[in-house]
This record gives C-alpha cells, sequence and structure tokens, in this order.
C-alpha cells in the first residue's frame, strides 16, 4: 500500500474545489473512462473542442487542488480474489478517535477508514473501517491484530461480512445547475 | 463471480496503475516503459482487462462532495423474507452507488451520492415512505485513510 494516497485533512480551502465549465466538462467525459487511445488527452481535447494542452494542464491542475485525489485504474476486488470484505465497526472513545483512525489507516489491510456518528441507541460506533481478504478467516485474524496492536481490544467492535453486492456504478460529476 | 485469471503482466499493470497514470502526450507509453511493455500491448492490457470485468473503471477518482455533491453511507433492517423486493426498491434509485448485503441486524449497507447536498435527505425519506424501515444514515466526519488499492 501507497503512503502517498493518505488524504487524511488535506490543507485545502473551500475555495480550491471550485470547478469551471471547462473542468466539469472534462469530469463528464472522463466518466466513461480514458481514451484506449495512444494520445488520450488530445482524443477528449478533440470531443470538448480543448487542446490537448488544455486538458492536460486542467487534469494537472484538477489533481494538484485534489478535486481529482487518484487518476488510475479501479479493480473489481471479488475478481481479483478478495472475496472476504469486511466493514469493521468499533465505539472510540470521543477523545481518542482521531488518533486510533489515523493509526488504523497505516496497517496494509486496513482499505479505508472513517468516523461516521454515532445514532444512539442504534447504533453505537462511531469508527469504520474496510478490511478485504481471500478468506475470512484471514480477515478475522487481521481484525484481531488492529485490536492487540492499536491497545483497543477491550472497545466493543463488529464485523461485518458482506454476501451479496448488489449494485455498483462509477459515480458520475455533474453539479446541480447543470445536466 | 470467479476469480480472474490474471498473468503477471496483467498484476504489474494493476500494481503500478492504481497509484497513478501519466497526464502526458503519450502516457501508455511513458507508463508501458516503466513496467517494460510497448505502448500497445497496455492498451491492449487495460482494454482487455476492463471487458472482462477486473477493472471496474480507468479514470479518475473525484472528491465529488468538494465540487458540492451529496454523499453518505446509510443502512437499513430488513426483515430477511422481504429483502429482495427491498433492495429493488432501493437500488431503483440512480443515487444508489453500491449496496452490499451484510451480515448484522442492520444488513443492507449502501451509499448514496447525489449531485447536491439537499438531495440527501429527500432520498432517504424516499426510501423511508418506499419500504416502511427507517433509515440509519451516517455520513463521514472525518477521512483518516483512502487508499483502496489491492496487491494482486
Amino acid at each position: 500500500m501507497v503512503a502517498s494516497t493518505i488524504m487524511a485533512r488535506a490543507n485545502h480551502k473551500l475555495s480550491d474545489f471550485a470547478v469551471s465549465d471547462d473542468e466539469l466538462a472534462l469530469l463528464e467525459a472522463l466518466c466513461t473512462g480514458l481514451p484506449l487511445d495512444p494520445r488520450p488527452y488530445n482524443v477528449l481535447g478533440a470531443r470538448l473542442g480543448m487542446s490537448e494542452a488544455g486538458v492536460i494542464s486542467a487534469l494537472e491542475s484538477l489533481i494538484e487542488r485534489n478535486i481529482i485525489r487518484r487518476f488510475g485504474v479501479v479493480v473489481q476486488h471479488r475478481r481479483l480474489g478478495y472475496t472476504a470484505n469486511a466493514m469493521v465497526v468499533w465505539d472510540i472513545p470521543d477523545e481518542m478517535v482521531d488518533e486510533i483512525g489515523r493509526r488504523m489507516g497505516e496497517f496494509d489491510f486496513v482499505t479505508l477508514c472513517y468516523q461516521r456518528p454515532r445514532r444512539l441507541p442504534d447504533w453505537p460506533y462511531n469508527l469504520f473501517c474496510m478490511v478485504h481478504g481471500a478468506k475470512r478467516e484471514i480477515v478475522l485474524s487481521q481484525v484481531r491484530e488492529l485490536a492487540d496492536k492499536l491497545g483497543i481490544n477491550d472497545i466493543p467492535n463488529e464485523v461485518l461480512f458482506s454476501n451479496r453486492q448488489f449494485k455498483q456504478r462509477g459515480a458520475r460529476y455533474t453539479n446541480g445547475e447543470k445536466r | 463471480m470467479s476469480e480472474a485469471i490474471l498473468d503477471a503482466q496483467d498484476r504489474l499493470v494493476i500494481n503500478a496503475l492504481q497509484g497513478g497514470f501519466p497526464i502526458c502526450d503519450r502516457p501508455y507509453l511513458e507508463a508501458g516503459a516503466a513496467l517494460g511493455m510497448g505502448e500497445d500491448e497496455l492498451i491492449t492490457r487495460i482494454d482487455g482487462m476492463l471487458k472482462s470485468g477486473v477493472l471496474s473503471r480507468f479514470g479518475p477518482l473525484v472528491n465529488a462532495e468538494r465540487m458540492g455533491g451529496g454523499l453518505t453511507l446509510a443502512a437499513l433492517s430488513v426483515p430477511q423474507d422481504d429483502f429482495e423486493r427491498v433492495a429493488e426498491l432501493v437500488n431503483a434509485h440512480p443515487e444508489i452507488a453500491h449496496n452490499y448485503e451484510r451480515e448484522h441486524e442492520y444488513n443492507m449497507w449502501f451509499v448514496i451520492a447525489t449531485e447536491t447536498r439537499q438531495e440527501i435527505e429527500k432520498i432517504i425519506n424516499a426510501i423511508e415512505n418506499e419500504t416502511g424501515l427507517s433509515v440509519l444514515n451516517v455520513p463521514k466526519m472525518e477521512e483518516f485513510f483512502i487508499g483502496l488499492k489491492f496487491e494482486v
């Protein structure tokens, strides 16, 4: 796992996230994927009435401003043998959640780690992480390793394995007024 | 879903390109060179893995919330014998990005992604009205890590 993908608390102002019409058109055009052409940015530009150089500088700027947080391939993990998929939820005392969350994200087998609100009395958990593995026993031993190494063995957690995935679509990027 | 058969070169491509892709005139040439393969071969391999479903997407992962969109994780506790019907009702909303059945009293977990933040509440209300169930809504408060990168 590459540490550079850590996105915690990026130092960006909200104004960094405003997108121009050209940028929005580019993101929309990319929803179906980067063209499989030796000069994909040229192809995109031709489609949008932009130059190749204009597309390249727009993409660089979107990445720089963290609007594009990653650019590359997204795998269908189940097809790669990661069939055990667990959402692990923890009830971490509020004063510890920042530190535990940050350290949890450093484990190789943790692919996502978020703080979310408790909804008492129905839902007592405030820290969510995803652990993917080839087998359930492996995932469960990784969860034990997390609890041991983070010293949170006596903190309540639950492991929610997934059985079926019903739906997955690529996100569409448009803003409210357009479309 | 069966496990895909990948050769060593496919694995190289997946491991390298989850982290990023060059932004330059000939990005396949540049990325391929780093992997010891030609431009055409890299294009052919990505195309093949998209078609076989090993890759679900090739392009940008966008911070949609920062563009004004709404995003949340939500769950329902669905009676087992009503599960299929409720799944159809929930999935009928185009704002449902993905939906998993999980082993828990809250057995259906889905992500709602909308074009504006205000729409999240509308979708949740619609799902509650349609299903007669109460939605657990747990939006992200703090993000500690989004690696979501798989070594193969």
